[in-house]
């Protein structure tokens, strides 16, 4: 460097400024602050802001309830679909979300968002998607994949006895009422790109009336997966990325219908 | 004022919209569910919605989003449903949201499930048990007013006969004070503002403005709860003064038992009774006092003995407290069996009340 | 990492360059791969948790992959006005 500093502009913000602070106790690696990340740049982005009340789950990312700079409802495990349509029925100009993770809303509250999709509920469910339950310390979940390892699969998924994944967005994307259906990952930037660029659709599909949409985001996460941090993407995209494939499945420039 | 005839599933209804209920979700189960059609029909006239969920559980969840908004909002079911509403019920109560639910039960059978709670954890909802369609239409609306005066579910315990009969009623807005703010409610403006609200049943609160934490929280609601305890409790009584014997009753059979009541003192037996309209705060100290010296206390409910346990806390040994109830039901298990009987109810009452031995 | 040599020193382009909260690192590596010039590098000493923290050498390009990645929001990025180089002695 010269004694005179050459003139430079920050590219980007160090942290997003809607949370009240970047401090989290998420595990190393994890994928789900980059997707949370995304969430916000988009709101800030729309100018939606002093408009939005998001419905939170059950999961690891439920830490950010504390530190999201939005209102918030925060839902039981599996629940928050059915709180976000009483939230939209009765303010339905404002921007409703649902922050969710594969166990809450595969698992147990797979019959919420499969109804508030059929139903056409003019909300976006942000589905944070790793393949296992986190919080409680790594188990199998409906979006598991065939050979994965968990805690309750040790040997790997087995279809004879632990039946086959759901996947939850092409299951959605059937539904006359589902709009914008997406599915995007943070394993590597350019992954991140592509994601804030769909995730960025999904809620203008919202904005635009048309429906309900989805906005899958794969995260990784190395402690669930049994996997050294560094490895996460490599193991996202020998695993979870071969069966939950990323891509517009509905309503998008790219996507069959 | 002109009084119309009106079912009691139509009457509740328009007794909730009267006073500001704007959102109700419900899913079809009898003896509830023309009280679900009857909100189906009135709400969006009056730009209210009411969404025919797939399920109970995500009939409680579109509730409490509602609510969550500020909006006066409601749900309900029979028993079974509200069985499937629990875990949302308890985590409801600590979030101290204002959620009116209605059960239209199958009969008393429901009594444990209403009072302690069928959920989890440290929680109570406020009962109001109405006798009939006048005073359904009065405690509806006292529900979503105690609902919200103390951020604490409110439910209106009903029956089959309730919602299915017809009485000459006339609904109107009752006001039972002032309420306030609603200063909790989200509506997405505190959003970058550093202090952006969040509803949740863990007391946690956001990093700039911290709640109580999980402890805190259960802990202030069951501070709440016993201060609910001391002001709430309602109860009708009649005939105490020369009463040797009383009978305790609630919901619409205790109009058969007050009807059973009279008869029996035109015939010469001293007998009175009282009916808790608050099913919990249960009014322990009016029980308390009309049992006082009495030769026996006997409870009628239909059901294998559920409020017999509150009557036997509150009387505490002072008098012998006797069964005179019982399950009875109709082939359908809905609701009207043949103990809903005046000749039947006077027969018992008078049995036990002229047995020489008492079993306490 | 690219560059023209003179003699025995690389001349490196530089358009960019990070600030990193080295205290927020849980040191989980993902910001190295991430960076297309391959500029970052694990540090041998740890911050107070314990946790190695990414080093920024010679040639960042302030393409900002690193904060797109980063779990734990450890990155401000810059981008200079105006590219410049710099001479990098060779490793030994």
């Amino acid at each position: 460097m010269t004694v005179d500093e050459p003139a430079l502009h920050q590219v980007g913000d160090k942290t997003p400024s809607l949370l009240q602070t970047g401090e989290h106790d998420l595990c190393p690696g994890c994928g789900e602050p980059v997707a949370i990340r995304l969430l916000l740049e988009t709101l800030t982005e729309l100018g939606l802001t002093a408009s939005t009340i998001g419905v939170v789950g059950i999961g690891c990312y439920t830490a950010f309830s504390r530190t999201l700079d939005v209102d918030l409802v925060q839902a039981l495990h599996g629940r928050a679909p059915s709180v976000a349509t009483g939230v939209k029925r009765m303010q339905p100009e404002k921007f409703v979300f649902t922050l969710q993770g594969d166990g809450d809303m595969v698992n147990e509250g797979l019959q919420e968002v499969l109804h508030t999709a059929a139903r056409g509920e003019n909300v976006t469910c942000v589905l944070l998607n790793n393949g296992v339950f986190g919080e409680t310390g790594g188990h199998m979940t409906a979006t598991s994949v065939l050979g994965q390892r968990t805690k309750t699969s040790l040997e790997g998924r087995d279809a004879d006895y632990h039946g086959y994944p759901i996947v939850i967005g092409d299951l959605l994307a059937r539904l006359d009422g589902a709009a914008y259906i997406a599915r995007g990952s943070v394993q590597s930037a350019g992954a991140v790109a592509r994601t804030k660029r769909m995730m960025r659709r999904a809620f203008e599909s919202q904005l635009a009336g048309e429906g309900f949409s989805l906005m899958e985001v794969l995260t990784m996460c190395p402690t669930g997966w049994f996997v050294p941090t560094a490895e996460g993407p490599t193991y996202m995209d020998e695993t979870l990325g071969q069966v939950h494939v990323m891509g517009e499945l509905k309503g998008g420039k790219s996507s069959p219908s | 004022m002109t009084k119309g005839l009106m079912e009691g599933s139509e009457a509740m209804a328009e007794a909730a919209i009267a006073c500001g209920c704007r959102f109700f979700a419900g899913y079809p189960m009898t003896p509830f569910t023309e009280l679900l059609e009857n909100f189906a029909k009135k709400l969006p006239a009056v730009g209210g919605v009411c969404v025919n969920a797939e399920s109970e559980l995500e009939a409680v969840g579109m509730a409490w989003g509602a609510l969550a908004t500020g909006a006066r909002a409601a749900t309900g079911s029979t028993g079974q449903g509200l069985s499937l509403m629990q875990e949302s019920f308890s985590e409801i109560t600590l979030a101290e949201l204002p959620l009116v639910a209605f059960n239209m039960a199958r009969g008393q059978g429901d009594y444990f499930q209403s009072t302690r709670g069928g959920g989890h954890g440290d929680y109570r909802h406020i009962v109001l048990a109405p006798m009939d369609i006048g005073e359904a239409v009065e405690l509806t609306q006292l529900a979503f007013h105690l609902a919200e005066l103390w951020r604490n579910p409110v439910l209106v315990q009903g029956d089959y006969l309730l919602a299915h009969t017809a009485e000459a009623v006339d609904v109107v807005p009752i006001d039972f004070g002032p309420l306030p703010d609603k200063d909790w409610a989200v509506d997405g403006s505190g959003g970058g503002t550093g202090r952006s609200k969040v509803i949740s049943p863990l007391g946690i609160g956001k990093h700039n403005t911290p709640g109580p934490g999980i402890e805190g929280q259960q802990q202030a609601v069951a501070a709440k709860l016993a201060r609910i305890a001391g002001v709430e409790p309602r109860a009708e009584s009649g005939f105490l003064d020369d009463a040797e014997h009383i009978v305790v009753a609630f919901g619409t059979p205790a109009k058969f038992v007050r009807y059973a009541v009279r008869r029996l003192r035109d015939q010469g037996l001293p007998v009175g009774y009282i009916r808790p309209i608050t099913l919990w705060p249960f009014p322990t100290d009016a029980v308390a006092e009309a049992a006082a010296g009495m030769s026996s206390v006997l409870v009628f409910e239909l059901n294998a003995g559920q409020m017999i346990d509150d009557v036997r806390l509150a009387v505490l040994g002072r008098a012998p407290v006797r069964s005179i109830g019982g399950i009875s039901t109709d082939h359908s298990g809905f609701g009207v069996g043949p103990l809903l009987d005046v000749e039947v109810i006077a027969g018992r009452i008078e049995g036990a009340a002229t047995e020489k031995e008492v079993m306490a | 990492m690219a560059g023209r040599r003179r003699g025995n020193a690389v001349r490196v382009v530089v358009r960019g360059t990070v600030r990193v909260d080295t205290e927020a690192c849980k040191g989980c590596e993902l910001c190295i791969p991430a960076c297309p010039p391959e500029v970052l590098v694990m540090s041998t000493d740890v911050n107070q948790t314990g946790y190695r923290y990414p080093e920024l050498l010679p040639g960042c390009t302030g393409c900002r992959a690193c904060l797109d990645v980063c779990p734990d929001f450890c990155f401000e990025v810059y981008k200079y006005d105006h590219p410049m180089e710099v001479e990098v002695a060779p490793a030994p």
